[in-house]
């Protein structure tokens, strides 16, 4: 079977051992971005982008390394959840409602272990799902024109406020701001500079990287400035880490279930991994026959966002690789990513470098038995790691950012933007302004206009052209449908309470 | 007391306006096409003001904004670091490095030693990292003192 073959391409091209190396590496690195409170799988990846791409790393092993990292931050978030009641990032969030109970009650070892066969499952089999599912769906994007493109990215904006969303007219407000900053630069078409107001500096338009960096970390700093850094880490006692064999067997069905709802949610482009773990969670909870006992230590409630929301990471890749959609924030990092190294995701991609992505594929396997194997034994460590104190984690995280964006292009200039985007980031999070719309709008902004223009080419100026093809119209339903549906579904998904302490805003 | 939304949408209606006025100014090649250079500009300013009304007419409840000398200390920390963008060109990566961790550090958990041993572990630390583990060509000391 095709599959198959392409399977072994793709173990053929991850397995070398230089490669290994990087997926056994970036998992540990992803670990502990995901772990520390503050520093979410989209910071931690942004940062690592422009280091990667100076220390010279091929396409396929960038791609290896980031997603190692992407794919362990997934694990890593829940370490705080369950020991510090502070998710380690947006999506584990609901891990801390039963993971904490159970630390209290003595069983941080056994939840600890849960999570990460329940992170396993969920992956594993959202990587089955990613591998089956995006070749069909590669065969299906060579159907898009230029109008259907240009409504796909339509849909990116308009559903990724998300569901839970509380103001549309701030999730568009944040499209708007990224795409009139795509809009700096030179004219792809005609050559004219658009709004860089004479300076040299801003004729090749904003560096999506450098904006990625300063919305998301540079921010962060910005906001433990305000705080005075009080998540500080005073865990709770770890003692030896044995293995609740029974507990895992019961929490099995559970897995299954809530794995296909979060690789569902994650393949919807503007959903992502919290929504993942959230409607994880409620459905188990619905489900069960012991519903009080949910949010006081039950395992299954610590099962379920876990394999919810690793599921839903590996579908969120499916739309990113096939049609250059991203499914989520961190997605739409690792697109930046993508496009930094002159891949563009899409149909070609299949067709023309095959042993990308099925390199990649296979390395999010071996990613996963990696983080599986480190995970439970090596859980001491990484407690200790947490202990690292903000007053040293975050001037480190600036400085980081700061060499990064320094040694891609040695401008002054894209420092200062970066700076300029930290407190713009800032000011849109204290309005509860979305970032993640803005950094869509810079990486698609371009190319959303191209089609567009490509498409009124073609069409020699009709604008009906945009709504031909069935594959179209259908975009633009959905995508008016999913900006308007949050409005009237506030009421029906209520979340429920969030943990006292202060919630790392990670765009995810 | 005006809600800040009202704030943010009076602000980003009057931006809007202006990124709509500036699209007029732009020049129109004589290879155009269609569209030309200035509909997507004029789109999204026209998206921009109607999300600016909407905050206008139904502002969000305020957000905790945070107290003058919070306000004192992140202005600060948004000049060191525009300060450090200028000055690692000339002053190498060391010096800047290690005052600008120090000080964000200091204000971050208030304590002056730690964070003045923060700043200069980091930036040796990070220098450390970056030449030899990473490669990175970083001018330690100023360009004055190794003469380049």
């Amino acid at each position: 079977m095709e599959i198959l073959s392409n399977l072994a391409l793709g173990f053929s091209v991850a397995l070398t051992p230089w490669t290994l190396a990087l997926a056994i590496g970036g998992a540990f690195i992803g670990t502990i971005i995901g772990a520390l409170p503050g520093l979410g799988p989209s910071n931690g990846v942004a940062i690592l982008i422009p280091l990667a791409f100076t220390f010279g790393l091929d396409a396929t092993a960038a791609l290896v390394l980031l997603t190692s990292v992407y794919y362990g931050a997934m694990y890593g978030g829940r370490i705080s959840s369950i020991l510090l009641n502070i998710p380690g990032d947006e999506p584990a969030m609901m891990t801390t409602l039963d993971g904490y109970p159970m630390a209290r009650q003595g069983r941080a070892g056994d939840a600890l272990v849960i999570s990460g066969v329940a992170s396993f499952v969920g992956a594993f089999l959202a990587t089955v799902g990613l591998m089956l599912l995006a070749p069909i769906l590669a065969r299906v994007a060579y159907l898009f024109g230029p109008a259907e493109y240009f409504a796909l990215y339509l849909l990116a904006f308009c559903t990724l406020g998300g569901i839970a969303s509380k103001n549309q007219a701030k999730a568009a407000l944040a499209s708007c701001i990224g795409l009139a900053f795509a809009m700096i630069g030179l004219d792809n078409t005609t050559g004219v500079p658009r709004f860089t107001g004479g300076n040299l500096h801003l004729m090749d338009g904003v560096d999506f990287l450098v904006a990625i960096v300063g919305l998301f970390a540079i921010a962060e700093v910005f906001f433990f400035i305000e705080s005075h850094g009080k998540q500080s880490a005073i865990g709770v006692k770890l003692d030896k880490v044995t293995i609740p064999v029974r507990d895992i067997l019961n929490s099995g069905w559970t897995m299954l279930r809530c794995t296909v709802i979060g690789f569902i949610a994650g393949v919807l482009p503007g959903a992502g991994a919290s929504l993942g773990s959230f409607l994880a969670y409620i459905s188990e909870k619905s489900l069960a026959r012991d519903k009080d006992t949910f949010g006081t230590g039950n395992p299954r409630g610590v099962a379920a966002p876990e394999a919810g929301n690793n599921a839903a990471a590996g579908g969120a890749l499916v739309p990113m690789l096939t049609l250059g959609v991203p499914g989520s924030g961190t997605t739409a990092v690792l697109l930046a990513l993508l496009m930094t190294l002159n891949i563009t995701p899409g149909p070609t991609l299949f067709a023309d470098r095959p042993e990308v992505v099925w390199g990649l594929i296979a390395s999010l396997f071996i990613a996963n038995f990696v983080l599986l194997v480190m995970n439970v034994p090596l859980v001491k460590i990484f407690v200790r790691v947490l202990s690292v104190p903000s007053w040293v984690l975050l001037p480190g995280v600036t400085m980081v950012s700061f060499v990064g964006i320094y040694s891609l292009s040695g401008s002054y200039f894209d420092l200062l933007l970066m700076v300029g985007f930290g407190v713009l980031g800032y000011f849109l999070r204290k309005l509860d302004v979305p970032t993640v719309p803005v950094i869509l709008g810079i990486l698609l902004g371009n190319a959303m206009e191209d089609n567009l223009r490509r498409a009124m080419v073609i069409s020699d100026g009709d604008w009906t052209f945009l709504f031909s093809s069935p594959i179209a119209i259908g975009l633009w339903v959905f995508a008016i449908a999913g900006f308007v549906a949050p409005m009237f579904l506030r009421g029906f998904l209520k979340r429920p309470p969030q943990p006292a302490t202060a919630l790392p805003n990670d765009p995810d | 007391m005006v809600r800040s939304d009202r704030i943010l949408g009076l602000v980003t209606v009057v931006v809007a306006l202006a990124y709509i006025a500036s699209a007029t100014q732009l020049e129109t090649s004589f290879l155009s096409d269609p569209v030309g250079s200035k509909t997507f500009p004029y789109l999204i300013g026209a998206v921009g003001v109607v999300c600016g009304l909407v905050f206008l007419y139904r502002p969000d409840p305020d957000p905790e904004w945070p107290g003058v000398k919070s306000w004192l200390s992140l202005a600060l920390a948004a000049v060191v670091l525009v300060l450090y963008a200028y000055a690692l060109k000339p002053l190498g990566f060391l010096l800047p490095t290690a005052v600008t961790a120090a000080i964000l550090s200091y204000q971050i958990g208030p304590r002056v030693v730690p964070a003045i041993l923060a700043g200069v572990g980091l930036s040796l630390g990070l220098f450390a990292v970056f030449k030899f583990l990473l490669g990175l060509s970083l001018f330690a000391f100023p360009r004055a003192l190794i003469g380049g």
